[in-house]
């Protein structure tokens, strides 16, 4: 028995291309007179148009086309949102590819250059004249639902896009009936997802055949068809979207926009293809942002800290108009995960999404569960402060108890399996914590300021039953499939729904079809991407792929199985019954030197010669997978962080984490996963947040105000894994893309909270920016030099470095 | 991003460089292009003429005469963060040097350019303040000498004429008994200094007996501090002395008389506030308390 | 029409001569004239490095640098690093230890390594983080990064 493929880390199959340039992104892709657009963006957060001048640019050197709102209008249908939240008086509010009569955020577009190259373009989008009235604009998402605000939408009153409310138990007894309450303000502050590649997009329209091709930097080429179609009319079968390498989307890349249905609508005018790509700085505008919550928060407990319900109202920007998931986003994933890891008997989340003037906000990265993780971690926190305990003991009092088949909680959701004491208690051993925590009261005593914070979690991903998405009002199946072909040779494809675009499935789902039949995992080569060569998905996003996306890759293996085995014997001469099945060899039981390999039946059923009465030729086997439960992966991370009092500069020493999604297909590119979310989480807690003044102009617009994690600000992320298969998915798996991003920003705030304890400080907004941390430490009182420091030590060093014990 | 047009014009020597620059007023000089290629994208700057230096041999090279270090303009930050000869006649040089943006721009970007462009977060403006170093600079009519202090007049504004180049930068070689530390607040994204301080002590024993210290990222041009300087000079050096002299910050801010800079990220008073710590960080390093 | 200036650049050991319009960034040359797509664009503002190539033996940001800068110049892409086939060193090390997810700042960050290693063959995690400044991803955390540069530098040392 050779090792088992699946659960190794063998390097990616997707590498060789990435580390040479050998990759083609949307903005490599050159077609044979190919034109190039360029985009007038609204300076103006919220202004009326009164009136645009195109001439001057019309006839500038190169200029093929200029189109503005008036343009479209009548023949590109507004942009639709796809998740409707029932009871909740959604608004669907109009979203024109091109604004006419009023521009609602920076960088809404106003009118669109074609040019024979992108500088020729640039230079005429100055020629451009636009008379705009500007109006009042508003951003906080709270305020903007106030009396008096200004108000972006006619039919959106209060600005409001909805209200949702979900609830279990008895939340206001609980709280009446509570030994304590704990409450906070958090502000979930506005982020930009910034993957490396900005969004792309060619579209090249055949005026003979109706045909439209989109290439297009999406993360689900299938729904951008499907919305596509909704768009430009064309009929869905005429449209072929291509997602070639994509460079990282991070919920950023889930929309469709209006800038690919305006590069449509440019090539279908012009009969030419016409290539767009976003500058950096117009991605900060254009492309979509996260998270823009301001929540009030609150827990109630008994003495013992036992937990006995959450609640919630929460003010959730929406930007200006609903991007395609955008409310489903505060709510299904965000209200739903309230009960987290623990046992809360009463819950309750009350959710207003609110227009803003400002870009539209869509899924980033781990997508609700942050903010529900966060806040659930915050009060958390609290609670054990109220009762006197230990940020570890009150957690404990309150983790659901280990299960593998199925535990409903109180928000009416069922978790699929967990033993979140289990991760809890191994972070605690690679930690060390209680070692940290003796080290660091004495540390304290000497003027230095180290802090641990813990975050468990457990989250909703594996999106997910489609009959739940259809009841919670997503405009879409949330199935998956894949078709599997092995030829005469006995090589294979495999072709899927979903389109990964870094997360290696190319590599993990080889690895699903080998373990499954028995063939060199270089033997299979996985195609995604492209709607006119793999079948219909709904794309990769909410860690859905491989719990999905690859349940359909080996149940589609199970059936070439079956089939292979009744090819085999008859081949073999012998009962199917005797046919016994070992590491892609079908041999007679007792006989193992009566065998036929799966090559040989593959030649065998490509052929046709011989095969069994009823086998049809081929050997080629689909399946579409709807997932009867969403995946719940769970784990518990642990941050130190030192801060120093003098400027209030936090250094991230350490990062622990512990994460189960199951069974690992391949711990290398799982290991990748967290990496890579922690450090994002990490952003959000210490350097990211989109900022606009009162006029709604971004402030931090370009990568040089925006903080995102540098490799020198980052320690080693230390991951470990604990194995809890989900009872309900046919390989055990659960997804693991998000899980990093859940829990970090929680266990890296809660650290700095705890660093800065003794000082007293007990509320600071994100990002944990120096002035911010620097600000509350002398609000605190707490002057340095031992100086009025609240244990009165007088100690000689106090910039901030640690000393050796 | 992309730039505006404009026309290339490559200078083959110094007085060349002038004449192009005087044959064409508004011209921008062209050498690393970190200061420059920035703006144009953003179309922030669009110069009818661009002159490239960058092919000027004599505004090459790093030679150590006389107890002056003069610098080529065109000297890479690179290039002098790794020349032995700097890092042994003045450390701080090439530690300023090798703490300027990322490596790659540090391969490009020049000190000539940079002290030009006279952003108010320029590493080199606040450093070479303090360490005293002047500059070279090349007109139709002859060359001159000025203080880096003097130099940079405010935020992106110096006292280059415009037909003028900057040539050499000369520093002072660092004396057996000073010391010389530079401690900034790097901004997160762009790792410019929200807040530099750059001390040059000279030392007799524990007892410092005479000091130079600038602060800039904080203020439009670098400001000596006089009364810093004052406290320390004459003082043993202590954790608190060190704190007592640097908390005199405060009033050469004020006697500078310039506005301090607030932005998204820090703000003016929280500036102001943590530029002593920043003084007060490079002290320590310089005299060996500071722990890292 | 507008006005174009002659060079002739050395990438990747190949002579190549153009026209270019002054304001053409060297990125931009080497994407659409020569078609080397394997260097990125990730940002306007010299942050991201998914633009680092080599010039006449240092890395440099090909979004900083006008065309007309390179004239005369020795360049190296990402195309230009494995030869025959072979990849580097590091190109392996990237590969064996996942430095890379969609692969977007790949090219960038595998020429910076090689530029690391070349100025220190040992350098320490810290030192690589430091080398990286300049350098974005969004994927990795930058721990496999990390790990396969420490890995290709001993490679190189065992070698």
């Amino acid at each position: 028995m050779t090792t088992r493929i699946f659960g190794s880390g063998i390097r990616r199959r997707e590498d060789p291309r990435l580390i040479t340039g050998q990759a083609s992104y949307t903005d490599d892709i050159k077609l044979t007179g190919m034109v190039h657009a360029a985009i007038l963006r609204s300076p103006h957060a919220h202004a009326r148009i009164n009136g645009i001048n195109t001439d001057a640019a019309k006839s500038a050197a190169g200029v093929l086309a200029v189109y503005t709102g008036a343009d479209i209008e009548g023949v590109l249908n507004p942009i639709p949102c796809a998740w409707a939240i029932p009871d909740s008086d959604l608004k669907a509010v109009a979203y024109p590819a091109i604004a006419s009569g009023v521009v609602r955020y920076v960088g809404d577009a106003v009118a669109v250059v074609v040019a024979q190259n992108r500088y020729q373009a640039e230079d005429a989008l100055e020629l451009i004249e636009v008379d705009y009235e500007p109006l009042p604009a508003i951003i906080n998402p709270e305020a903007a639902l106030g009396d008096g605000a200004p108000q972006l939408h006619e039919d959106a009153p209060n600005n409001q896009a909805f209200h949702w409310v979900a609830a279990g138990g008895d939340t206001d007894a609980a709280f009446a009936d509570a030994a304590v309450t704990v409450s906070e303000t958090i502000r979930q502050q506005k982020l930009i997802p910034n993957p490396m590649e900005t969004r792309s997009a060619i579209a090249s329209w055949s005026p003979a055949m109706g045909e439209l091709t989109l290439w297009n930097t999406t993360q689900n080429p299938h729904i951008a068809r499907f919305v596509t179609c909704l768009v430009t009319g064309v009929a869905e079968h005429k449209i072929r979207v291509i997602a070639p390498e994509v460079g990282g989307g991070f919920g950023a890349k889930i929309a469709v926009y209006p800038w690919e249905m305006i590069t449509a609508f440019c090539s279908m005018q012009l009969g030419v293809p016409v290539k767009w790509t976003e500058t950096r700085t117009e991605n900060y505008l254009a492309t979509t942002h996260g998270r823009d919550h301001v929540e009030y928060v609150e827990m109630a407990a008994n003495a013992d800290g036992k937990v006995t319900a959450v609640r919630s109202v929460v003010y959730a920007g929406m930007g200006a108009y609903l991007s395609t998931a955008a409310p489903g986003i505060p709510t299904i994933l965000h209200g739903l995960m309230y009960s987290g890891p623990y046992d809360i008997a009463n819950i309750k989340a009350d959710v207003y999404g609110v227009f803003t003037n400002s870009t539209p906000v869509e899924a980033y990265r781990g997508a609700g569960r942050p903010e529900a993780t966060f806040l659930l971690e915050r009060l958390m926190d609290k609670v054990g402060d109220a009762v006197g305990i230990d940020s570890v003991e009150v957690r404990r009092r309150n983790l659901i108890e280990p299960f593998d088949n199925n535990r409903d909680v109180a928000i009416g959701i069922t978790y699929d399996s967990g033993n979140y004491s289990n991760a809890l208690d191994q972070l605690l051993g690679h930690i060390g914590y209680d070692r940290f925590r003796h080290d660091q009261e004495h540390e304290r005593e000497h003027g230095t300021f180290r802090g641990v914070g813990i975050a468990c979690y457990c989250e909703i991903c594996g999106l997910g039953p489609s009959q739940v998405a259809g009841a919670v009002g997503f405009g879409g199946g949330l199935w998956e499939s894949a078709t599997v072909r092995i030829y005469a040779t006995g090589k294979v494809n495999v072709f899927i729904g979903t389109s990964p675009h870094g997360q290696g499935e190319e590599t993990t789902f080889a690895q699903i079809v080998a373990d499954e039949i028995g063939v060199d995992v270089d033997d299979v080569e996985v195609i995604h991407g492209d709607t006119d060569t793999t079948p219909m998905g709904w794309g990769t996003y909410g860690s859905r792929t491989t719990v999905v996306g690859g349940a359909a890759v080996a149940l589609t293996m199970r059936k070439l199985r079956d089939k292979a085995r009744v090819i085999a014997a008859h081949l073999l001469e012998a009962d199917e019954a005797d046919i016994e099945y070992a590491d892609g060899q079908f041999f007679v039981r007792g006989a193992p030197d009566r065998a036929q390999s799966i090559q040989d039946i593959a030649l065998q059923a490509n052929v046709a010669w011989n095969l069994p009465e009823g086998i049809e030729p081929g050997m080629e086997a689909s399946t579409y997978y709807d997932p009867p439960n969403f995946s719940y992966p769970f784990g518990a991370h642990a941050a130190i962080v030192s801060v120093d009092p003098d400027n209030g500069h936090i250094t991230l020493d350490r990062y622990v984490a512990v994460d189960d999604c199951g069974p690992q297909i391949n711990p290398m590119v799982v290991e990748g996963q967290v990496h890579g979310g922690v450090v994002q989480g990490a952003g959000q807690a210490l350097w990211e947040g989109a900022v606009y003044d009162d006029n709604g102009q971004l402030l931090t617009g370009s990568m040089m105000d925006y903080a995102i994690p540098r490799a020198h600000l980052v320690p080693d992320i230390e991951v470990h894994s604990t194995v809890t298969p989900s009872p309900h998915n046919p390989l055990g798996v659960k997804g693991i893309g998000e899980t990093g991003t859940i829990a970090s920003t929680a266990a890296i705030y809660s650290a700095v909270m705890d660093a800065l304890k003794p000082i007293g400080v007990t509320s600071l907004d994100m990002p944990l920016t120096p002035e911010r941390v620097w600000t509350a430490i002398q609000a605190a009182g707490y002057t340095g030099n031992g100086h009025g420091h609240s244990h009165g030590h007088d100690h000689g060093h106090d910039h901030g470095h640690g000393h050796n014990h | 991003m992309f730039a505006a047009e404009f026309e290339y014009r490559k200078a083959g020597s110094i007085a060349d460089a002038v004449r192009l620059l005087s044959e064409n007023p508004g011209a921008k000089l062209l050498a690393g292009g970190h200061s420059l290629i920035p703006l144009m994208r953003f179309r922030l700057a669009r110069p009818e003429v661009v002159i490239d230096i960058g092919g000027i041999d004599g505004l090459r090279g790093i030679r150590i005469s006389d107890g002056s270090i003069n610098i080529g303009a065109l000297a890479t930050h690179a290039e002098i963060a790794n020349s032995a000869d700097v890092q042994q006649a003045n450390g701080l040089l090439a530690e300023a040097a090798g703490g300027i943006g990322d490596p790659a721009v540090r391969n490009r970007g020049t000190i000539g350019g940079n002290l030009a462009h006279a952003d108010p977060a320029s590493d080199w403006a606040t450093v070479l303040t303090a360490l005293g170093a002047t500059v070279s600079l090349q007109g139709p009519s002859g060359s001159r000498t000025i203080a880096v202090g003097d130099f940079v007049e405010d935020a992106f504004a110096t006292a280059l004429a415009e037909d003028e180049l900057i040539t050499t930068v000369s520093v002072p070689v660092l004396a057996a008994n000073q010391r010389a530390e530079y401690a900034k607040m790097a901004h997160p994204a762009s790792f410019y200094a929200v807040v530099g301080g750059a001390v040059v002590v000279t030392m007799d024993g524990d007892r410092c007996t005479a000091a130079s210290v600038a602060v800039g990222g904080l203020t439009p041009r670098p400001v000596k501090a006089a009364a810093v300087e004052q406290a320390l000079s004459g003082t043993t050096l202590t954790m608190d002395s060190i704190a007592d002299a640097t908390s005199r910050l405060s009033e050469d801010l004020s006697a500078a008389g310039v506005d301090i800079i607030g932005d998204v990220y820090a703000s003016a008073d929280f500036r102001s506030q943590v530029a002593p710590v920043e003084v007060k960080h490079a002290l320590l390093h310089a005299i060996g308390l500071a722990h890292h | 029409m507008p006005n174009t200036v002659p060079i002739t650049v050395n990438v990747n050991g190949r002579s190549h001569s153009a026209d270019v319009e002054p304001r053409t960034l060297l990125v931009h040359f080497l994407r659409e004239t020569l078609n080397l797509t394997g260097t990125k664009i990730g940002c306007d503002t010299s942050q991201c490095g998914a633009c680092v190539v080599k010039m006449n033996g240092v890395t440099v940001k090909s979004c900083t640098a006008f065309a007309v800068q390179a004239d005369g110049a020795d360049v190296t892409t990402i195309e230009g690093l494995a030869q025959d086939g072979n990849l580097t060193a590091v190109q392996e090390a990237f590969w064996d230890h996942h430095g890379l997810q969609c692969g977007y700042c790949t090219a960038g960050m595998i020429i910076s390594v090689t530029e690391i290693i070349e100025r220190n063959p040992n350098p320490s995690a810290e030192e690589v983080r430091a080398g990286l400044e300049g350098n974005m991803c969004r994927c990795t955390g930058y721990n496999n990064i990390v790990k396969a540069a420490l890995a290709a530098a001993a490679a190189q040392q065992g070698g």
